[in-house]
């Protein structure tokens, strides 16, 4: 016992004299990249965690409206997925008057992708003319517009504008089809959610089209 | 006992030397670190920074004992911090308070580091830690602004994370990814609370001793910008124009934090909510979902930045592309680089000029108001003027910081105001006037007639 002990004091930790040996360096390479492969592969459960859970997913249950009560001029507001969903009627004037307004809006025939399904690619943007339904939320950066329906002066829109939506938070404004003026932050016509309307007109439900899909 | 070190002091203190290095630290850091003899008036942030970071971890720790992040509860529960809680509105508005001086703190301490070119060799890398502090705590000032839960809360937090549905192909998805929902709701109010209160100040913390161990490393700058280390010094090697730190500026610290209390205790008890500018008054309005505030702006710090990104519209993309197409003419006809690197550099920008008209002006707005705050990491490099320190530059530089300063003011005040086409003008303006302060550093700042740069410091002692 006491020889061992002494042997082993006398000699270095490390031999001096150790030559390198390269294949040891494959090994540490090799190690170093399947375990960052393995670092990476348990990142992505921290990752995956972030997306929506399972409870804010089901909440995107589609919501049925009873628009028979909803008179010519008045906007009513319903809540589907968290966000603000304006079912308005307009005015046979109100109609007339989006044909007149081409020229000042940026994208008047709703071309550009993702914010109108083809249902609503026309004029008045809405499945029947008189009903509009949209998601009231700006296009730009996620506030809320404030309905303007009467032809009244807001302060940062030109004074001869027809009434619609104005964002008071960066000054966008929309018309009463929920399509963008020109030259303002946001870029794109108000959101249009898949809608089906009952048979007799009564009956709204938000979140599903007519292929029954959100 | 082998394996014990050799130190100079006994007792506990020798106890303890011999097993962790506290004398020498404290040497290292404090009685033997040697800075230039004649801070003013400007050296004051840096501690009073270190100062606010205590006061924000310790009301922080005290409010998260009663505070509830949910969204049904936590509203109430800060009304029930400020009514019910013994002091509860002491620790609230210290920390509400604390939150905005630190910013006042930390934007006067980047100021002196313009004033002096306190970021120029060797200090370059004591600057960027610095400018990642401050994105840290921008980050960490957002997360902890949607925790009240109030109307202000809400909206601002919808606005900011949407910019990052500005971003081409993945943004949409992206910013549900960030929100964990469709909407702000409580799964995002969850996570930013954990940022808030573990994430955010962890990397804070660390940050801040990567600050000053880089600063420690190369020493502080002065007022007059040049290096005390390679003027006269002692028989020790220690540079006459040098006093340690402790006691000499532990102490000239003292004054500016009894100076700074009294200014934080005054706006804590008189006027917390400084108008609306402190705490907003929408704030004090559960959040709704279905409504948005007539008019949400984001706290004063960060309206500077909010108002760039207002003003970038579909017309201003026009004036940052044409920019563009000028810099890169600038570029090629002139400047020190290699002829390859002012080929790419000028193909860089005549592309980005191209890509400001074909993306949206929404995502140039972010990109904009993101580089504004980007732009300062690359400063040590931006600025070439021969000397370091304002003191030494010619009039008009000081001119032009005056401009810069007023701009940044002004910008400010637009971003705190609704939106209306006067002021969106003026915020364009200003954005241009901001953005060409840095851009153009590399040429403007090596223009003029610059005075001579003194030996010694300039220093006159106290009678």
């Amino acid at each position: 016992m006491t020889e061992l002990t002494t042997r082993l004091d006398n000699q270095p930790a490390i031999d001096p004299d150790l030559p390198p040996d390269p294949s040891r360096r494959t090994w540490v390479a090799t190690a170093c990249a399947v375990g960052g492969v393995a670092g990476v592969a348990t990142a992505v459960p921290f990752v995956g965690s972030f997306a929506p859970s399972e409870k804010a997913r089901a909440a995107g249950a589609p919501v049925e409206v009873d628009v028979s009560g909803i008179a010519p001029g008045e906007l009513r507001t319903v809540e589907w997925r968290g966000k603000p969903v304006w079912l308005m009627r307009r005015t046979a004037a109100q109609l007339a008057d989006l044909k007149t307004l081409d020229s000042k809006l940026a994208d008047p025939d709703s071309d550009r992708p993702g914010y109108t399904p083809d249902f609503a690619k026309n004029e008045h943007r809405s499945r029947t003319p008189d009903l509009f339904v949209a998601i009231g939320i700006c296009t730009h950066l996620g506030c809320s517009p404030t309905p303007e329906l009467a032809p009244t002066p807001v302060p940062g829109v030109p004074s001869d504008w027809k009434g619609g939506y104005f964002c008071p938070c960066h000054g966008s404004y929309f018309d009463l089809a929920g399509r963008v003026y020109k030259n303002v932050p946001a870029p794109d016509n108000l959101e249009v959610p898949p809608y089906v309307i009952s048979d007799d007109g009564g009956k709204v439900i938000v979140g599903i089209d007519e292929n029954d899909k959100a | 006992m082998a394996g014990e070190k050799t130190v100079d002091t006994t007792g506990l203190l020798g106890w303890i030397d011999r097993r962790f290095p506290l004398t020498v630290l404290f040497r290292q850091h404090m009685s033997e670190y040697y800075a230039p003899k004649n801070f003013n008036f400007w050296y004051f942030f840096g501690s009073l920074a270190l100062l606010v970071l205590v006061i924000q971890i310790v009301t922080g720790i005290f409010l998260v004992m009663n505070y509830k992040p949910d969204a049904e509860l936590a509203f109430n529960s800060v009304e029930y911090i400020m009514r019910e809680v013994p002091w509860g509105w002491f620790i609230r508005y210290m920390h509400s308070t604390g939150a905005s001086m630190f910013f006042v703190v930390v934007y006067l301490h980047m100021l002196r580091g313009l004033f002096y070119g306190s970021y120029r060799k060797p200090r370059e890398l004591v600057w960027i830690f610095g400018v990642a502090i401050f994105l840290a705590l921008m980050g960490e000032a957002f997360f902890g602004y949607l925790l009240p839960w109030g109307q202000m809360s809400y909206w601002g937090a919808q606005v900011i994370v949407n910019l990052f549905s500005a971003i081409p192909f993945i943004g949409p998805e992206l910013a549900i990814w960030i929100r964990g929902d469709y909407v702000v709701s409580d799964a995002t109010l969850n996570r930013f609370f954990a940022f808030h209160v573990i994430a955010i100040p962890l990397v804070l913390l660390g940050l801040v001793v990567a600050h000053l161990i880089a600063l420690h490393e190369v020493g502080s700058n002065n007022p007059d910008g040049i290096e005390i280390k390679e003027g006269p010094k002692d028989a020790r090697g220690v540079p006459l124009d040098a006093i340690p730190f402790h006691p000499y500026y532990s102490v000239h610290d003292i004054v500016g934090v009894a100076g700074f209390l009294i200014i934080f205790a005054f706006i804590m008890f008189f006027t917390p909510e400084m108008g609306g500018f402190f705490i907003e008054y929408n704030n004090f309005i559960p959040a709704d979902p279905l409504k948005t505030p007539s008019h949400i702006a984001p706290v004063w710090y960060f309206t500077p930045f909010y108002s760039m990104l207002r003003a970038t519209t579909a017309d201003f993309t026009w004036i940052l592309a044409g920019g563009s197409i000028v810099a890169a003419l600038g570029i090629l006809a002139k400047g020190g680089l290699p002829a390859l690197w002012r080929l790419l550099i000028a193909i860089v920008l005549v592309v980005a000029a191209v890509l400001m008209k074909t993306i949206d002006a929404k995502f140039w707005g972010v990109v904009v108001m993101g580089g504004a705050v980007v732009i300062l990491f690359f400063l040590p490099w931006l600025d070439q003027s021969p000397v370091k320190s304002i003191r030494y530059r010619p009039g008009w530089h000081k001119f032009l910081y005056a401009i810069f300063i007023v701009t940044f003011l002004v910008l400010g005040y637009l971003g705190t105001q609704p939106p209306n086409p006067t002021f969106n003008l003026l915020s364009q303006v200003g954005t241009v006037i901001y953005l060409l302060f840095f851009l153009a550093m590399p040429v403007w700042s090596r223009l003029g007639r610059f005075k001579p740069v003194p030996e010694r410091l300039t220093f006159r002692a106290h009678k």
